[in-house]
């Protein structure tokens, strides 16, 4: 358990892509070797995933591809809905955010959480200037002062590395490396309490990487914002977070300490994944 | 036989050939349902079953399927287009009002019950028994934004018009102002976004808790929406860029108003431009009552 104050509660957390049926717990799962039921044909692509965040804390998720983590990151921010359990964020005491209305989902989405996608297409429209990528988050929470909103975007853009002078530039004349820093800035601009990280560096090179690697340790250090870091890459799981889940078919196979985690896995897939790490 | 002949059989043998203001009773009470829940929910678009009319979709339909939903016996009928009762459509659709209910037709605004308008709203104030029916080419105020009506219509269900806004930031980090033009969005009763029609920004402020019922017809996208009396229509603004409307370097020259909306007139010989009130009742008044 983490020493800070709690900001996100996550139990139970599971989502199926199919009909469901009353086996397609039992049916799934590491122990069955899939995660499709047999019974059904569901695909339970993620099932009873826990876990809690405190202020400040990096809390990472790693798996391979189809283990479920980011359906887990879409859930939370939204995208996909949950089909079962519950995520209480501190901002909203007493409410399960799976159950608010679409409305308030939105809201709570434009207000508290911030995401960065694997890919910019998905968090950015490509079209409208940098400045306004940014500009529509703070839209969203009701600021409707240009000067400021341009102050807040052109601050933010610049943290990420993004000259000042290039706000006003479509995202899509910008590199691969320089869309990710604009899905940074824009996740941020609303100051949220929670931001999730879903494969952020993947498909960079590696010196690209490092640099954003080092930009959002630094920049979620300085805003002290509970953040889930989604990789299949254990460098960036062990450079980025205190705490990790491991993921296998839709399901956690170990939880704890980064470190621990890394140097002395406990789960024979965990065992697998830091064996088959290229370092 | 020749045709025109033919024809001419047919019809004299038809009974009565077409129902009181061409359209069948079903019909307008649909209209008029789908107008009445349109008051009921400011701003929100209702569709209804767009008939076939004689003109052609896109010139007016909707707002003349609403005129002779609306129209009775009693009422006095206008119907402008651009602010001019001259223009051809503004025409042919107060000769087929006229023709299909018998209802007395004018030019004078302040004598009309109903009016039927193309992009603009009459310069005199009307009154709480006028009612203004805008004839309105597309109602969804978000399709430049989000061409996938399924999408738009959640947005309007969920009050999310942050791209609207979005779009309008835009505008002012490229151009430097607001771009928006005429069919400038507003939001209605403070809930839903509305394409007022292409009036100018001229003419919005009218709308604000105006004392007359304005309603809006598509004939083509098959919609109706309304604007009741005295109901806030509030043009998207930022608080430190806003709406304002257009503006105009020189009177009109024709009756020397200087609080109209003006057409302006290119000299195509390199004369420059001068400027004539768009609304021709409004100007020929004006000029009567100043010789009286």
């Amino acid at each position: 358990m983490s020493a800070h104050r709690p900001v996100l509660k996550v139990s139970g957390l599971t989502r199926l892509f199919g009909p469901g049926c009353d086996a397609c717990l039992s049916s799934t799962g590491p122990e069955q070797e899939t995660n499709r039921c047999v019974h059904c044909g569901t695909t339970v692509a993620c099932a009873d995933v826990s876990f809690d965040i405190g202020e400040g804390e990096v809390l990472g998720i790693v798996g391979e591809s189809g283990s479920g983590k980011s359906t887990v990151a879409g859930c939370l921010a939204f995208d996909v809905p949950a089909s079962a359990g519950e995520a209480r964020l501190c901002t909203l005491p007493g409410a399960n955010m799976f159950e608010l209305d679409a409305a308030a989902r939105r809201r709570l989405r434009a207000m508290e959480i911030g995401i960065v996608y694997q890919t910019p297409q998905q968090g950015l429209r490509l079209d409208v200037t940098a400045g306004g990528n940014v500009a529509e988050r703070l839209l969203s929470a009701d600021w409707r002062h240009v000067g400021q909103i341009r102050e807040r975007a052109g601050n933010l853009l610049e943290r990420t590395e993004i000259p000042r002078a290039r706000m006003d530039e479509p995202p899509r004349i910008f590199s691969g490396g320089m869309r990710q820093r604009v899905q940074l800035a824009k996740a941020l601009a609303h100051k949220p309490s929670l931001l999730i990280l879903d494969e952020p560096t993947t498909g960079l090179d590696v010196s690209v990487q490092a640099r954003i690697l080092d930009l959002i340790q630094e920049i979620q250090r300085e805003a002290g914002v509970a953040t889930i870091v989604i990789s299949h890459d254990l460098g960036v799981i062990r450079l980025l977070t205190e705490r990790t889940l491991v993921m296998r078919l839709g399901r956690v196979v170990e939880a704890g300490l980064t470190d621990q985690i890394l140097d002395d896995p406990q789960h024979p897939y965990t065992q697998l994944l830091v064996n088959s790490a290229l370092t | 036989m020749r045709a025109d002949a033919l024809l001419d059989q047919v019809v004299d043998s038809a009974e009565p050939e077409y129902n009181f203001a061409f359209l069948d009773e079903r019909t307008k009470r649909a209209i008029r349902r789908a107008a009445l829940k349109g008051v009921a929910i400011p701003g929100h678009q209702v569709p209804f079953g767009s008939r076939e009319m004689p003109i052609a979709r896109g010139w007016g339909t909707g707002g003349l399927q609403l005129s002779l939903a609306l129209i009775g016996p009693h009422d006095v009928f206008k119907a402008i287009d651009q602010g001019s009762d001259d223009s051809v459509n503004a025409v042919n659709i107060r000769h087929f009002v006229a023709a299909m209910s018998g209802v007395e037709t004018v030019t004078a605004t302040a004598e009309a019950t109903i009016i039927q308008s193309r992009h603009r709203i009459p310069e005199e104030t009307l009154r709480p028994d006028q009612v203004l029916v805008l004839q309105v080419p597309k109602p969804e105020p978000l399709s430049r934004i989000e061409p996938r009506v399924a999408r738009s219509q959640k947005m309007h269900a969920e009050g999310d018009y942050a791209s609207m806004w979005l779009s309008l930031y835009e505008g002012v980090a490229l151009s430097g102002d607001i771009s928006m033009g005429a069919d400038y969005p507003a939001i209605v009763n403070g809930n839903y976004l509305m394409a007022p029609s292409p009036i100018p920004r001229w003419d919005m402020p009218k709308l604000h808790h105006a004392p007359f019922l304005t309603l809006f017809g598509a004939g083509r996208e098959k919609r109706i929406y309304a604007v009741p009396p005295y109901t806030s229509v509030e043009p998207l603004e930022f608080s430190d860029y806003h709406f304002r409307v257009e503006e105009f370097p020189s009177p009109c020259q024709l009756c020397g108003a200087t609080d109209t909306f003006l057409d302006e007139h290119v000299d195509p010989h390199g004369g420059g431009s001068t400027y004539s009130c768009s609304d021709t009742a409004y100007c020929a008044a004006r000029r009567e009552g100043s010789q009286a």
